[in-house]
């Protein structure tokens, strides 16, 4: 471990490893970097390297943490036992636990969980080396994963620090920085400038405070032109290397739709034959009754209507659900091409 | 589940009471629950608290022994702070291992003791490199009425504020006081369909989309905080809730400099 700089910020007002007050450490971003999860990420930030992985929405394991009107989502940060100076014992910490918590705390509003309810999403990240800021480089790592996996959300989130070393703020702080500062504090944002995770610790005065919140929004704002970036390059080079491949997908189940569309035109056709006769055997009931008691005529008909409108009612829900059960095939087809 | 109907109908509820400007309780936004500090309540530890906070009820210990140093502070005491949220505090509450809310809990409490300095480690030294005092801080949760965050916080620190480092009994010198050079508070808010109200209540507490907890030192500078729950809040929000907290944070520390 280095020892305590004597001064963190030089005469020309940078900081140790070259960089301004606020400028946040290099970003690299790769996407969809594992085979067998639904969304993958690594990212490097500055020396941190991380690595982001996505499972879900699937079922819940244990069955009794379903939720009936949204997925849960789970969140595991987990530090290799190598990523430090002194070997970390390895499984969860108290830290790590407290982590996990805040960052999922930080994604969760994000997802739409209400379209997935009974469901899990799973998100798991791993410090492979921990250079200062490694909850933010792990967030910024889960969000890409997630919108790697497909999942639905409001915005992609972006994580940034900002800290104090020799009374200056300073974005984005690396291991000294973080060591032997005065302030830390982690945020998390969406693009839209709401702050999803707030964490600090160390000493600011209310002034510095507000000014450090600003600085790492703006941090955020830079992670997340990366971010974005590096979304669009995968989708727009996978786009050209699989256009055939995905044209050749869309023939294939072109096929199969017509038959379903078929086969609920059958049904269509069968359910009126059906409503036909017994309309008809309705009317032949009342004719009949009409002999016998012409005033409750009336009556007998809306009947005969609220029970052709009653025949009606399941024949739309076995349409709706033959239609997701189309979509559902289409999404999953999908997701075999991506990986 | 049923948990979950009741806090939508009640959400409801306590935001259309806040357009009228009120709260279930009856307290301003900004008012927090009345506040009891007892001090000594345990002999058989080195400091302890009983600390009241409107319904939640909350029992700290400061227990303080020798023990080796970590190695990168070789010449420094060691803090290290627990909470337990036990089965008789609440329903909810089940025994086993901290989960993830005590640990966070703990976590947060731990950070305003270490961060304000309230402790000057430095004195905690016997012999460097090889013994120092070791202080632990335990927190057990009575009652669980909402906002345990402040409740445990002030139970920390006016237990450490009684703690006697037993110097006697390890043949270490003399029982001295614990050298204490901060009172750090810890204000909590939480945010109700875009109001904010301090102090919540567990009833509030469940209707809430996220909280954010502040502490504060004697300068009024920040040495902390953490926001916890799912939900985001805006800039104008959290300014708006450290300024408040810093100065209800103040008004705090003078009642607690009176016991």
């Amino acid at each position: 471990m280095n020892d305590k700089p004597e001064k963190f910020i030089d005469n020309n007002g940078l900081r140790l490893d070259g960089r301004k007050a606020d400028q946040i450490r290099d970003i690299k971003i790769e996407v969809g970097v594992l085979s067998r999860a639904d969304g993958s990420c690594y990212l490097e930030m500055g020396n941190n390297k991380v690595i982001a992985a996505v499972y879900g929405p699937r079922e819940v394991h244990p069955r009794h943490q379903q939720k009936s009107t949204k997925a849960i989502v789970r969140y595991k940060y987990n530090m290799a036992s190598f990523s430090v100076e002194d070997r970390k014992r390895p499984g969860p910490d108290r830290r790590s636990i407290e982590v996990s918590k805040v960052s999922r705390e930080a994604l969760e509003d994000m997802i739409f969980t209400e379209y997935f309810p009974k469901s899990a999403i799973d998100i798991f990240v791993e410090i492979l080396q921990a250079d200062a800021g490694t909850r933010t480089a792990a967030l910024n790592a889960a969000s890409v994963a997630l919108a790697d996996a497909g999942i639905p959300m409001r915005g992609l989130v972006s994580a940034c620090a900002v800290g104090k070393v020799d009374e200056t703020l300073v974005v984005d702080l690396n291991k000294d920085e973080d060591n032997y500062g005065q302030a830390d504090m982690p945020i998390a944002m969406t693009p839209d400038g709401k702050i999803t995770l707030l964490q600090m610790d160390g000493n600011f005065t209310l002034e510095q405070f507000k000014q450090g919140l600003e600085m790492a929004q703006e941090g955020c704002r830079q992670v997340y032109e990366f971010q974005r970036k590096a979304l669009l390059d995968y989708y727009a080079k996978k786009e050209e290397t699989e256009e055939v491949a995905v044209i050749e997908e869309v023939l294939q189940e072109e096929a199969p739709e017509e038959v379903v569309e078929e086969s609920i035109a059958e049904e269509m056709e069968e359910i009126e034959e059906d409503e036909a006769e017994e309309v008809k055997a309705a009317e032949a009931e009342s004719d009949q009754e009409i002999e016998e008691d012409s005033s409750e005529t009336y009556e007998t008909s809306d009947t005969v209507e609220e029970e052709a409108t009653e025949t009606e009612e399941p024949e739309d829900e076995d349409e709706e659900k033959e239609e997701d059960e189309s979509t559902i095939d289409e999404s999953d087809d999908e997701r075999e091409v991506s990986q | 589940m049923n948990q979950e109907i009741v806090s939508i109908i009640q959400k409801d509820y306590l935001y259309n009471l806040m357009l009228k400007g009120e709260r279930l309780d009856g307290r301003g936004f900004e008012e927090t629950r009345e506040i009891k500090i007892e001090t000594g309540v345990i002999d058989k530890a080195e400091g302890s608290a009983r600390v009241e906070l409107g319904d939640t009820k909350i029992i700290a210990g400061v227990k303080i022994q020798p023990g080796t140093p970590f190695p990168d502070s070789p010449d420094k005491g060691v803090i290290i702070t627990s909470l337990e949220l036990i089965p008789l505090a609440s329903p909810e509450f089940e025994s086993g291992p901290p989960r993830e809310n005590a640990v966070e809990l703990a976590r947060v409490v731990d950070r305003g003791v270490r961060e304000s300095g309230a402790i000057d480690l430095s004195k905690l030294c016997i012999r460097e490199g090889e013994k120092v005092w070791m202080v632990f801080i335990d927190v057990h949760v009575l009652d669980a009425g909402g906002n345990i965050m402040d409740a445990a916080a002030l139970g920390a620190i006016a237990a450490l504020l009684t703690a006697k480092i037993p110097g006697a009994r390890y043949g270490e010198g003399e029982d001295i006081p614990l050298p204490i050079r901060d009172i750090p508070i810890s204000v909590t808010a939480v945010d109700i369909a875009g109001g904010i109200v301090f102090d919540p209540s567990l009833e509030e507490e469940r209707a809430a989309n996220c909280k954010l907890t502040v502490i504060t030192n004697q300068e009024s500078a920040i040495s902390g905080m953490q926001k916890s729950g799912n939900g985001s809040l805006t800039t104008d929000q959290i300014n708006h809730i450290v300024e408040v907290a810093a100065k209800k944070a103040q008004e705090i520390r003078e009642k607690f400099l009176e016991i």
